[in-house]
Parts: C-alpha cells; sequence; structure tokens
C-alpha cells in the first residue's frame, strides 16, 4: 500500500472518499476548513460550502435520507449552530451513514473560545471517534461510516488544531467498487419527529448508546499498551502521543471511542493500578465520568483545563519539571498578525476610530481591526452577533449616544448569519448603522467562496447575491454602496449615517486581496518622498504593513516589496508625499 | 534514550516557511524514517510569527517537539529566532537568515529593533550558521528562493543523501521554478 504524509484533514478527506462518501457539506472554520478543499480533488464527491454550519448539517441529513454517506465538517464553534438539526438528528438516525467532523481548538490558536466538543457527544447523545494522528483520522473516518450504519446513528469525528494541522505518514486505501445508488424511502415513524414518533425514539436512542457502549470494549481501538506494569494511564486523541512522549513506561488505555466509555474496559484496566492518571486536553470529559464509576485518578488537580497540553506541560502538571518556555519578554517586539498590505477593509476602521464610532463587531479577518492602531472594534461575540448587538445596546441608550453605535461585519458572516439580526433591526424599529464589509469571499480562513463570491467551492460560476436589494428587502431604506479605497466618500458615508436616527446600511465594497482571479489589475507600488514627508505620522494610524517609521530619518517608509498601490495611505497624507511610480 | 532528532522552523507570516517544512518533511519520509510536522494555521497567517515542528526518527510520537529539545532552530528572520532561543537544547545548532522584518511596534516607531541580534544568537549558542538567504536567493535569480537557500544550508548539518533533497525539490517545485530552486539550493550548501 502507498505511504504518504498527510496533514489530519487531509487524511479525513481521504477517508471519506475511501469510505464511499457520496456528499460533503461545510462551512470553513479553522482548523477544520481544508478537509472540505481535499475533498474536492476526489471527483466523485459532491462537496459545497454551504451558508452556515446548520445548513451544511442538513444538507448532510438530507442526503443521508437519500441513502447516501455523507461528510459535514465545522469547527467547535460551528456546531452552536448545527445544534438544533444534530439533536434530533441523534433521534432519526440514518440511512447512509452520516459523519459529522468537528475541529476543536484548544489553547484558541483562531477561535472565540475553547469549548470542548465532547460534551456535545454526551449532550446530543451522539457517539464520537477521537484520532490520534492522520494515519487514525483516515481510519476512524471510514470506521464512523461503518459504525453509523450498523448502529443507525450520527458519528461525531473530533479532531483538535494540533491533529487537523499536524502531518504525519497515513497508509493508503482504495475507494469500493460499488456504492449503493440513492433513492427515495419513506419512513415517517423514524424520519417526522413529531411528539408521538420522537417519543418512541429516545428510547432507541438510549439502547443504542448500552449496545455501543459494550461493542466498544471488544473493538481495537479501544486498545491496552502494556509497559511497565506500574502506573496506568487512560488517555485519548493528541494527548496520547504526549503520555507515550513523557511516560514511555506506563500501562496505557487508548481510547478511540470518547463516548460512549469502554465501562468495562476501564474497570478491568483500573484495577491493576495504584497510580491511576487521566490524560486529556480541556475538560474532565473522561476523568469525570471514570470518577462516577468509583475509580480514584488523577487528572485535572494537576492539569490545567484550559489551554492545550504539550509534552512540556504534561511533564510540568504531573511531575513537577519546569520547563522553558517562548522568550516573550517585553524587550523582544511582539509579532501579532495583522491585516494584509492593501486590505480594502484597513481605511473602514480608520474612518470608524477618527469618527469615534462604538463598533460592535463580528468574526473575520476584519476583527483585526481591533488592533491597534486601527483600535476600531468594541465587542465581538460569535459569527453574526454583530447587528444584534448594535440592536440591544441601542434599545438602552440615550438617542444622541445611539448614533455612535456602528456593527460592522464582513460578506460571508453576513450571509451565515448577520442577516436574520438585520430583518429583526429592521422589524423591531431599531436604529442603527451597519457596515457590510463585502470582499466576496471568507477570508480568514484562507480565502472560501460564499453566496457572496459568484463562485462554488468547485470554482464553477453561480449566482451572486445582491447585497443591496438584499438589505432593501427586508426593509432597509438608506442602503450605500462604496469603494472602501476611497477615503473621502467612506468618511463623509460613516459620518452621514451615523448622524441618521433611521436604521442605515453601508456596504464596501472591494474584493479580498489575496484572491487572483478578483484581482487581475496590477497596481504599482508606491514610494515616499523624503523631501515632501514632514514626519507627521498621519500614515501611521493605518498600521499597513508596507508602511514603516524610519527612525534616523524621522520620515516614512514604503516596502516596495509588500506595497500593493491601493493608494489609501496617499489619502491620509496631507502633503503629497506618497508618489507613484514615474511621476 | 530516544533517537527522534528535532527541528523547529521560525520567521513571519509568508516567508515560505510551511513550503520548507513540507520539503523537510518529505526528505526524512523518503529516507526512511518516521515523521512528524505540525504548525498552526489562521491567524497566524495575517504577518505574524510562524513556528513549523519537523521531528524524524524511529518512531515519532509529539508532533510537537517537547520543550528544550530542539536540535536545531532554522530561522527565517533575527527577531524570531531570538523568541525560540529558549526551547533549544544547550547544544543545539542555529541556522538563521540575515534578515530584520519590523514587527508592528517597531514599524509605528513606538519601539526599536533589538540591535545586535546575530552576535546575541552567536554568544548563546556557537554552533550558529547565519545565511545571507536574500543575496543569495537573487544570485540565484528570484528573491522568492530564500526558502530554498536555507534548506541547502540546512542539508549540510543534516546527515541525508543530497540526492533525497533533489528527488524532494523535483517532486514540490512546480515545474517552472525548478532550475532556480536547484541553483538557490546549491547556493546554500555552498554558503560559509
Amino acid at each position: 500500500m502507498e505511504k504518504v504524509l498527510l496533514s489530519g484533514n487531509e487524511a479525513i478527506a481521504r477517508g471519506a472518499y475511501e469510505a464511499g462518501v457520496l456528499v460533503a457539506s461545510a462551512y470553513p472554520g479553522t482548523p477544520s476548513t481544508e478537509i472540505l478543499e481535499n475533498i474536492t480533488r476526489y471527483k466523485e464527491i459532491d462537496a459545497s460550502w454551504s451558508t452556515n454550519e446548520k445548513v451544511a448539517l442538513e444538507v448532510g441529513i438530507g442526503a443521508c435520507f437519500g441513502g447516501a454517506r455523507a461528510l459535514v465538517t465545522m469547527k467547535h464553534v460551528g456546531v452552536n449552530v448545527a445544534a438544533d438539526p444534530l439533536f434530533t438528528l441523534s433521534y432519526t438516525g440514518v440511512r447512509g451513514g452520516l459523519v459529522l467532523v468537528v475541529a476543536d481548538d484548544p489553547e484558541l490558536h483562531s477561535s472565540q473560545n475553547e469549548q470542548d466538543s465532547r460534551n456535545y457527544a454526551k449532550f446530543a447523545k451522539v457517539p464520537m471517534f477521537e484520532p490520534a494522528d492522520s494515519n487514525e483520522a483516515l481510519e476512524f473516518t471510514k470506521l464512523g461510516f461503518e459504525a453509523s450504519e450498523k448502529f443507525d446513528t450520527p458519528i461525531f469525528l473530533r479532531s483538535t488544531t494540533r491533529i487537523s494541522h499536524s502531518k504525519s505518514i497515513v497508509e493508503l486505501g482504495e475507494r469500493p467498487q460499488e456504492i449503493p445508488q440513492p433513492t427515495l424511502e419513506r419512513d415517517p415513524a423514524k424520519r417526522v419527529m413529531l411528539p408521538g414518533n420522537a417519543r418512541n425514539r429516545h428510547y432507541v436512542v438510549e439502547k443504542r448508546l448500552l449496545e455501543m457502549e459494550e461493542w466498544a470494549c471488544r473493538q481495537p481501538f479501544n486498545r491496552i499498551e502494556k509497559g511497565a506494569g506500574k502506573v496506568g494511564v487512560i488517555t485519548a486523541g493528541v494527548a496520547y502521543q504526549y503520555v507515550k512522549e513523557v511516560m514511555p513506561d506506563a500501562d496505557v488505555l487508548k481510547i478511540g471511542l470518547v463516548h460512549p466509555l469502554p465501562k468495562q474496559m476501564i474497570r478491568d484496566f483500573s484495577a491493576n493500578y495504584e497510580t491511576l492518571y487521566v490524560v486529556e486536553e480541556l475538560d474532565p470529559f473522561i476523568e469525570e465520568q471514570v470518577k462516577a464509576m468509583g475509580i480514584k485518578v488523577i487528572g485535572k488537580d494537576k492539569l490545567s483545563i484550559c489551554g492545550e497540553l504539550t509534552p512540556g506541560r504534561v511533564q510540568k502538571g504531573l511531575f513537577n519539571k519546569d520547563i522553558p518556555t517562548e522568550d516573550n519578554s517585553p524587550e523582544l517586539p511582539a509579532r501579532p498578525p495583522n491585516m494584509c498590505p492593501g486590505c480594502p477593509h484597513r481605511g473602514v476602521f480608520m474612518e470608524l476610530n477618527r469618527a469615534k464610532a462604538y463598533v460592535t463587531g463580528d468574526i473575520g479577518c476584519y476583527t483585526l481591526g481591533f488592533m491597534p492602531p486601527l483600535s476600531a472594534m468594541d465587542t465581538c461575540v460569535c459569527m453574526g452577533a454583530s447587528i444584534g448587538n448594535a440592536t440591544g445596546i441601542s434599545k438602552v441608550l440615550s438617542e444622541e449616544e445611539q448614533r455612535k453605535v456602528v456593527a460592522v461585519i464582513g460578506d460571508s458572516t453576513f450571509l451565515h448569519t448577520g442577516i436574520n439580526g438585520l430583518m429583526d433591526m429592521v422589524y423591531n424599529k431599531s436604529a442603527s448603522t451597519v457596515i457590510i464589509l463585502d470582499n466576496r469571499i471568507t477570508a480568514m480562513t484562507g480565502r472560501q467562496e460564499n453566496p457572496a463570491s459568484g463562485y462554488m467551492l468547485n470554482d464553477q460560476e453561480t449566482y451572486r447575491v445582491d447585497m443591496e436589494q438584499l438589505c432593501r428587502a427586508v426593509g432597509v431604506k438608506h442602503v450605500k454602496t462604496l469603494d472602501p479605497y476611497n477615503i473621502a466618500l467612506t468618511r463623509k458615508t460613516i459620518r452621514e449615517e451615523m448622524a441618521r436616527p433611521e436604521t442605515s446600511v453601508i456596504i464596501t465594497t472591494r474584493p479580498c486581496m489575496l484572491v487572483p482571479r478578483d484581482n487581475m489589475d496590477k497596481r504599482m507600488p508606491l514610494y515616499v518622498d523624503h523631501d515632501k514627508c514632514t514626519g507627521c505620522k498621519a500614515c501611521l494610524r493605518l498600521g499597513c504593513p508596507a508602511i514603516a517609521w524610519d527612525e534616523e530619518n524621522k520620515k516614512s517608509n514604503i516596502d516596495r516589496i509588500i506595497c500593493v498601490g491601493c493608494k489609501v495611505c496617499q489619502q491620509t497624507c496631507g502633503f503629497d508625499a506618497f508618489i507613484e511610480h514615474g511621476e | 534514550m530516544s533517537d527522534v532528532k528535532n527541528i523547529l522552523l521560525a520567521g513571519v507570516g509568508g516567508q515560505g516557511i510551511l513550503l520548507a517544512s513540507e520539503v523537510l518533511s518529505e526528505v526524512m519520509m523518503m529516507a526512511g524514517l518516521d515523521v512528524k510536522k505540525n504548525e498552526i494555521h489562521g491567524m497566524s497567517q495575517r504577518g505574524g510569527s510562524v513556528v513549523s515542528h519537523v521531528r524524524y526518527g524511529k518512531k515519532v510520537y509529539s508532533s510537537i517537539i517537547p520543550e528544550g529539545e530542539v536540535d536545531i532552530l532554522f530561522s527565517f528572520e533575527l527577531l524570531e529566532t531570538c523568541r525560540y532561543l529558549p526551547l533549544l537544547r544547550k547544544d543545539g545548532q542555529v541556522i538563521v537568515n540575515n534578515l530584520k522584518i519590523a514587527p508592528p511596534s517597531v514599524a509605528l516607531g513606538k519601539q526599536d529593533y533589538p540591535a545586535d541580534l546575530t552576535k546575541e544568537i552567536a554568544r548563546k549558542f556557537p554552533a550558529t550558521t547565519v545565511v545571507n538567504g536574500l543575496d543569495l536567493a537573487l544570485e540565484a535569480g528570484n528573491a522568492k528562493t530564500v526558502n530554498t537557500v536555507l534548506l541547502g544550508a540546512l542539508s549540510n548539518v543534516l546527515d541525508i543523501d543530497r540526492e533525497l533533497w533533489l528527488k524532494a525539490l523535483h517532486k514540490m517545485v512546480p515545474e517552472r521554478l525548478l532550475d532556480v530552486n536547484l541553483k538557490a539550493f546549491d547556493l546554500g550548501c555552498n554558503a560559509k
């Protein structure tokens, strides 16, 4: 068999292919995004970006009711959005297998919270596999589909950042030669979840979990690795690797199915040790259940619930050994992420800052508008929250203060869940300014298409949502569209609309700098004429990575390698010091 | 005692670090070793600090290098090198690109870029190689081949057949950029 180096996400995509999956749907979210991007290389699978995670899961459910195997992927917080169909899907069960991949982000490398999705498995009564490397990511994906059909249940596959974005060696298999043809099949008692039907199904769900618990005690994905026989460790997922690294002599019960836990197996294993550890990331999910079985374990009293584990953190927690950490002393200047040179959002945030707006923010690249020197974001809660937050805060403020409130949201986020907030704002006669930063792409996660792009995941052209019409259709009377590279117009419009005592929407439209198909016209980089530059630092307010302060000459400089010639800086300069090539 | 070797790549988003770690991992796999590599995508790609862990040996467990066990810090920028020096073994090696990229606080004139970093690094870790990556990349004919130049310099200190490096470059570099990258790799190998 061929061996290749794959990331966890690539391996899950491959696993779906080898499992004979026909439909894959998702909404992008770090660290899950690359799964669907990699599935596009398998033409046998119909893969698409949905408008949000709830829709993605509903599409998957439909496909599985039709008899096809379906893969649905999202990041941890995406499950909050998809929770509604998820909990009832647990009752209906499946026809074709359905695997829902959820990628958690311990340490919040790129997220707004650190929730542990294993709790969803228990809460929604959906079994959950958790791989510890790429090869298991592939194997467990396939296994997930088999278990899904065998037990008539959706299956969770839980990844974490360090699984999704780590590469390790994977053995490839083949796609099955024959895949059952999907058909229509009616079974209302199982698929129409009215009280009379659902009441019966709840018994089925509980029985299923008990059966799976027993089954899991006899399956190779839950295994015992013998060591020196003195210390026992129960672990799962990426934490298993750190245990093997730090405690090479320990006996290890490695759990592959984290819900339902193999209770008898745990009982038998635990009986052998005086010292027993549970090593797991985030919540004491396994630990609490093991303790509830009356077994004494060491776990979160030694290891933090917050943040990810590392080999050093396990060592420090369990054995109190000091570990070196990165040098983050103040003498070493920090290097936080920043909006790209030429990012169309930059000027908008500079103007919001200058207008002293109170900005309810949202999730996307533009959340970086929070960073100095732009410093123009006051809240950021979740996808789509900006508009509802603006409505709520406006309700409780004086008329004068209300006018300072501006909701800022990206195109993808607006279409994800922001549109509901806008409808509510108009319906309930709230008054606020909403800015839709339309760069025609889901940029933060690495440029994925959405209904505002005019393209699908497979690069095919499709209808592009008319943002202006959409806003008018829900009842916004004042909708203005402008080019955010035009700073004077951006400033004037923001100030006018903030002063208006009615709901208004400003759509700033300019494609993301990083999308090649939308940026065909090459602009020339600028340079600073030092004879004209007075060293006033007005341009530095933009925080553009291409502009740097030259301390020696007390002037600004442009890095011509990364400048893309957006000319926004030119408009901030009162002395015409930003010159185009050839002038 | 584990035979696993640990290389930490560090630098700034956009410098081609992920491709370099990809090539390095491929080389180790072709050498018949177990390999794991790890990095963070997402926010860090927006010009932020970027690291990639590469581990190889007979059997690798954690894809994160245990803290304090980095054998080689393979760095694309001076300030980022200093950030990760504490993670090196005491007898660790540094291969560093002689390049300063101003972080936002420096670009805004609020902080100075620390002075004399190369000296500081070499004082702490005598086994330091400083490579003028950009000069050599320009000599090869493309400023964007700095990462390949640096891989050449790294190959000097690793006990891996040159043929495997060339094979990995042939496999992973687009056809039209292959020649310039092979040249860049050789210039890196010869860098003193």
